[in-house]
């Protein structure tokens, strides 16, 4: 079905649009090298301006989940799996995304998944599938 | 340490609610009315002694049913002149407009303060079912800071985020759906003794676990139910409200939170910033989680109930699921009687302030068929995710 699309800015369209090169790009301090996410004009933590989007593995585990049975719109396929991922990078970078291309009742805290765009209009969504 | 714990100075002096119906016949406006009008002659004042109006989260996109009444249209309504009112979304939750009331007469910018909630989203969702779906917020794409990262994952319902804390907590801390269902099965039980709550019929544990899934591990009756209703508070300095007829309920402490950085999925899923907004308010007060006589908190879905237990102290973290086992504990009854109207869950999403008119209703001891004994301390708390806020009462 249509998703519902983020609108674009300057300070979020690389994490929507770095997957039309195959990339999930996260914003990363030159100064401190933390990764943060949502992206932001500084760094929240050590304040620093160069702040810059760059790739990350696209790697990381199932941190929570649930299997949504609500069709909350009538084109929702349900069930369908939502997930917060926390990607390898550092601990608490994590995310909203949806974990695809297996049965919802395969899916854990702890699994590991690996990044796979899914793309929508000018969106490269960043969902996640089981990484062996 | 705080310097000036200005809430002391403030007490609550009345209280007022309209029916809370699934739908109402009446409107927004006049269902606000009632209740307003209601507090303040439950105060024994009269509509010239407010001087202030306060509200969370007032004028929200020109009639959303989440909220449809600001402070100014009120005021307009009421034929009230005040010095001060203010409403708005962005605060420490539902109980902003009681803070932001207390702030106001500490300030000196008002002696008495009408506070309310007016919520018509049962109406709502008839008119339109997506009434209150996350991707109903914003037209065409999502602009808004926090959502705008979930709904294009086909996150359409808090729910959607909130059943992640649940499935975090079960997983952290190996909590059992049997012991979690206790807080849908003592609000229900709650509401059988409650004439005005919507959902009375008495609910069994199998009633509950045969009821369908909604979002995994949250059943449909973990779900707070629709309505419409506006519930109103007045409240009143501390030397005004001496000499008015109710015995004066002060504000003893106020919590209040909001996480760093502003996220429903960064946050910790287990226990929110409940840990903030507790440690807050109980540094703020000689009373302890001991004193307290009833809990009434958010349940917008069952599991931020049993976060907030947690949090504000009454079990240690992760020991929720084994404080309600059974459920006697909360019951009346039971040491720590919670959500004794029936909470959002079986008598109505009145959202936030429904809270502070129950346990009003209980430190008063007008809650007849529900009536805790000798009632004097009450905690009520609000929120979910990343933001947050409570009061302690006390009768005075």
């Amino acid at each position: 079905m249509a998703r519902k699309l983020p609108q674009l800015t300057p300070e979020n369209s690389a994490f929507w649009q770095g997957g039309a090169k195959g990339e999930l790009l996260i914003e990363r301090c030159d100064d401190c090298q933390r990764w943060q996410h949502p992206p932001g004009p500084i760094c929240r933590a050590c304040g620093s301006r160069s702040v810059q989007s760059r790739p990350v593995s696209g790697r990381g585990r199932v941190y929570s989940f649930t299997i949504n049975h609500q069709p909350w719109t009538p084109a929702l396929a349900v069930p369908n799996a939502i997930a917060i991922v926390e990607l390898e990078e550092q601990p608490g970078l994590r995310f909203v995304s949806n974990v695809v291309d297996c049965p919802v009742e395969s899916i854990a805290i702890g699994m590991a998944v690996r990044v796979q765009f899914l793309q929508q209009d000018d969106v490269w969504l960043p969902l996640f599938v089981p990484a062996q | 340490m705080f310097e000036n714990v200005f809430e002391k100075n403030v007490a609550i002096t009345g209280i007022g609610q309209s029916e809370i119906a699934r739908p109402s016949q009446k409107t927004a406006m006049q269902l606000t009315a009632d209740a307003c009008l209601q507090a303040i002659a439950d105060a024994g004042l009269k509509r010239s002694d407010i001087d202030g109006v306060a509200c969370w989260p007032g004028d929200n996109n020109h009639g959303d049913p989440f909220s449809p009444i600001g402070t100014t249209a009120l005021k307009s309504a009421l034929g009230l002149n005040v010095n001060w009112h203010g409403g708005g979304y962005e605060g420490p939750g539902p109980l902003a407009g009681v803070i932001n009331g207390a702030m106001a007469i500490a300030a000196g910018l008002a002696k008495n303060v009408l506070v309310y909630r007016t919520i018509t989203e049962a109406s709502g969702r008839l008119r339109n079912r997506d009434a209150t779906a996350l991707t109903n917020k914003t037209t065409g794409r999502d602009s808004s800071y926090a959502w705008s990262w979930y709904t294009p994952f086909n996150v359409m319902s808090a729910i959607n985020l909130i059943a992640m804390y649940a499935q975090r907590h079960f997983h952290e801390y190996g909590t059992t759906p049997e012991q979690f269902a206790q807080i849908a099965l003592t609000c229900r039980h709650h509401a059988t003794l409650n004439p005005k709550a919507l959902f009375r019929t008495p609910m069994s544990m199998d009633d509950y676990m045969a009821a369908r899934m909604i979002s995994t591990p949250l059943r449909l009756f973990d779900c707070d139910v629709h309505c419409d209703a506006s519930t109103a508070i007045i409240l009143s300095r501390a030397d005004i409200a001496r000499d008015l007829p109710n015995p004066p309920i002060r504000i003893e402490a106020i919590g209040a939170a909001l996480n760093q950085p502003w996220s429903w999925d960064q946050v910790s899923l287990t226990e929110m910033v409940t840990r903030e907004v507790s440690d807050m308010m109980w540094n703020r007060t000689d009373f302890k989680p001991s004193d307290v006589d009833t809990a009434q908190l958010y349940d917008g879905f069952s599991i931020l109930t049993l976060i907030w237990l947690e949090g504000l102290g009454f079990c240690k973290r992760g020991e929720g699921g084994a404080f309600i086992e059974g459920g006697a504990r909360i019951r009346l009854g039971g040491e720590l009687p919670l959500n004794t109207s029936g909470g959002q869950l079986s008598a109505g999403r009145t959202h936030g302030m429904g809270y502070v008119h129950e346990a009003c209703t209980q430190l008063w001891g007008r809650a007849a068929g529900r009536q805790i004994d000798d009632c004097k301390v009450a905690v009520t708390a609000a929120g979910g995710g990343p933001l947050g806020g409570s009061v302690l009462l006390v009768r005075e």
